[in-house]
């Protein structure tokens, strides 16, 4: 028996997100008594020997370029035979793109309940228990997961990855791959910058820079900070960002460490997206903003004359 | 050619959330229902847009849901559709309401399945991918673009850091997201033939929930904001670096 643990390889490389959910996967495997195993599919020039020091105790590699696209029907066949032959009862992903393509399938094909959204660790001295947002970030719920073999998606910076000392036996996988109904015409990336759903820190704005031509404000902010951008859904409509820069309830839902909400008046549907930060720091000139009620820190002022000497005062220390 | 249009009821995006009974079910008191936004503004609407470019194209909506559903139903018929299905149940989890849309919809020789990309209460995101499994049919999730071609579409989708552009075969199920289509309002004349058109009120398929929702928990009410004045910023900084710790 064991708790396995989907491991995303993007561009070659073992993606941050995957780092957290072995941290939690070996924290689950760790309450059960039973061993924590990562399954990787695709080529990675990174050394996969390193995850044992997140906790793993075995990779199982499906060592194949065939793979390197996310593909649902190869992904959901090549786990649930992998399932199958280590008799996992839990099986982790990330709640991110790739898990909601896959984690559904694998459902289906398994028979396996799953919750999608994870927030916490499981309860499991009653049952079997999982802690997920819900209405788009406005609630929790604690759902019982009834089948015996289990799939959690795990929401991005829930779980800290934690390093511990450990090592990792590699062992290959060999499948058979069918032929994708699905015909790959293009990939586009979008290179460089960091994607929204796994950033440290957002900075966000809405209505109140009063057109595209300001984000530059924004985006020097963000800049000087490492940070992702995003913004609310009237920006995105209006086409003055592009949608996938969105948060809220019909958007992304995100919960970096630090949000900056900038000219962004805190609708209930804006809230529910990005309630679940750990730091909220709300720009806005109207001092009855209800964006204030949620925050942390505000200031009540004008972001045009504000934001050049934050990212100044943010640059200043950032360069001692 | 046929499409089946998965469409949900959801409570408004301004709903304010509360729960009964000791916080095991929603408080419906005072809540508006809608089509889930996913559902209504882009697959729904991409579906018309295809039966407006090809009279041959007839639109099937699916609910699973007690009579309550109705409402929502006919306003999604009255933006465009030709009949609805209701799968006359109390919905569970997400793999129950998938085994009810599966089993429709493999009497239905449907050539093309949308779902919204998640629905606004348990955003499972996982309906899709659930039916594609158990009609082993391929899976398009978060699709941005969609075009047709004789039985060959090509579609732009969503994946982990970019986008990916496919081609495939119908039949096939697609998850839609924003990108897809505009969203519409019903006009009156789809308004008055929406009463008219066929709701098909089936009984369900046996099949299990495999995931039950105990409790649900509200998170708790921030502390309180710390105001800083405008022309000190650099208190800010420092708050944000030596009290929050998180720069």
């Amino acid at each position: 028996m064991s708790v396995l643990i989907f491991v995303e390889i993007a561009d070659g490389r073992i993606k941050k997100t995957a780092l957290e959910l072995i941290s939690y996967g070996a924290k689950i495997a760790e309450l059960l008594n039973v061993s924590a195993q990562a399954v990787v599919l695709g080529t990675t020039q990174d050394d996969l020997s390193q995850l044992g020091n997140y906790g793993v105790k075995k990779i199982i590699h499906a060592d194949n370029e065939k793979l390197n696209q996310v593909e649902a029907e190869s992904y959901t066949k090549i786990i649930a035979e992998i399932v199958e032959q280590t008799a996992a009862k839990l099986v982790l992903f990330s709640n991110n793109i790739t898990g909601k393509s896959v984690a559904p399938r694998l459902s289906v094909r398994l028979k396996a309940g799953l919750v999608s959204g994870a927030v916490a660790l499981p309860r499991i001295t009653n049952g079997f228990v999982v802690k997920k947002t819900v209405f788009s970030g406005k609630a929790y719920a604690h759902v019982s997961i009834n089948s015996d073999v289990k799939i959690i998606t795990l929401n991005q910076n829930t779980y800290p990855a934690l390093a511990v000392e450990g090592t990792a036996v590699i062992e290959k996988f060999n499948f058979e791959i069918s032929t994708s109904k699905i015909k790959i015409i293009a990939i586009n990336k979008i290179s460089g910058e960091i994607p929204l759903t796994e950033a440290e820190i957002v900075v966000s704005a809405g209505r109140g820079l009063k057109g595209p031509e300001n984000w530059g404000l924004v985006t020097g902010l963000a800049k000087v900070l490492n940070a992702a951008t995003a913004c609310s859904r009237p920006v995105a409509d209006a086409n003055w960002r592009p949608h996938n820069e969105h948060v809220g309830q019909t958007g992304t839902t995100i919960a970096p460490t630090l949000y900056f909400a900038i000219g962004i008046s805190g609708a209930i549907q804006h809230l529910a997206g990005v309630n679940r930060s750990k730091v909220i720091v709300v720009i806005n000139k109207d001092a009855e903003a209800p964006f204030f009620k949620a925050a942390d820190y505000g200031i009540i002022g004008d972001a045009f004359e504000i934001l050049p000497k934050l990212t100044k005062a943010i640059s200043d220390i950032k360069n001692t | 050619m046929k499409i089946l249009v998965c469409v949900s009821k959801s409570p408004d995006t301004t709903a304010k959330v509360a729960f009964t009974d000791n916080n095991t079910k929603f408080d419906n008191n005072g809540v508006q229902w809608i089509i889930n936004p996913y559902d209504e503004w882009y697959a729904l609407v991409r579906a018309i847009e295809l039966k407006e470019a090809n009279a041959a194209v007839t639109i099937h909506l699916i609910t699973v849901g007690l009579a309550d559903t109705d409402p929502i139903i006919r306003k999604a018929l009255a933006l465009g559709g030709d009949e609805a299905i209701r799968v006359n149940v109390e919905s569970q989890d997400s793999f129950f309401i998938a085994s009810q849309i599966a089993e429709v919809a493999k009497t239905g020789s449907y050539d093309l399945i949308f779902t919204g990309k998640e629905t606004i209460d348990f955003n499972g995101s996982s309906i899709g991918g659930m039916v594609a499994e158990f009609l082993q049919l391929p899976y398009i999730s978060l699709a941005t673009k969609f075009d047709l071609k004789e039985s060959v579409t090509t579609i732009t989708k969503e994946i982990e850091g970019g986008e990916e552009i496919c081609e495939v075969v119908l039949p096939i199920v697609v998850s839609c997201q924003k990108g897809m289509a505009e969203a519409r309002i019903p006009n009156m004349r789809g308004i008055m033939s929406a009463r008219t058109k066929p709701l098909k009120v089936v009984e369900p398929v046996i099949a299990n929930s495999l995931t039950s929702i105990d409790n649900f928990e509200l998170p708790p009410a921030k502390a309180g904001v710390k105001l800083i004045a405008a022309d000190n910023v650099e208190e800010l900084v420092r708050l944000l670096r030596e009290e929050a710790k998180v720069i």
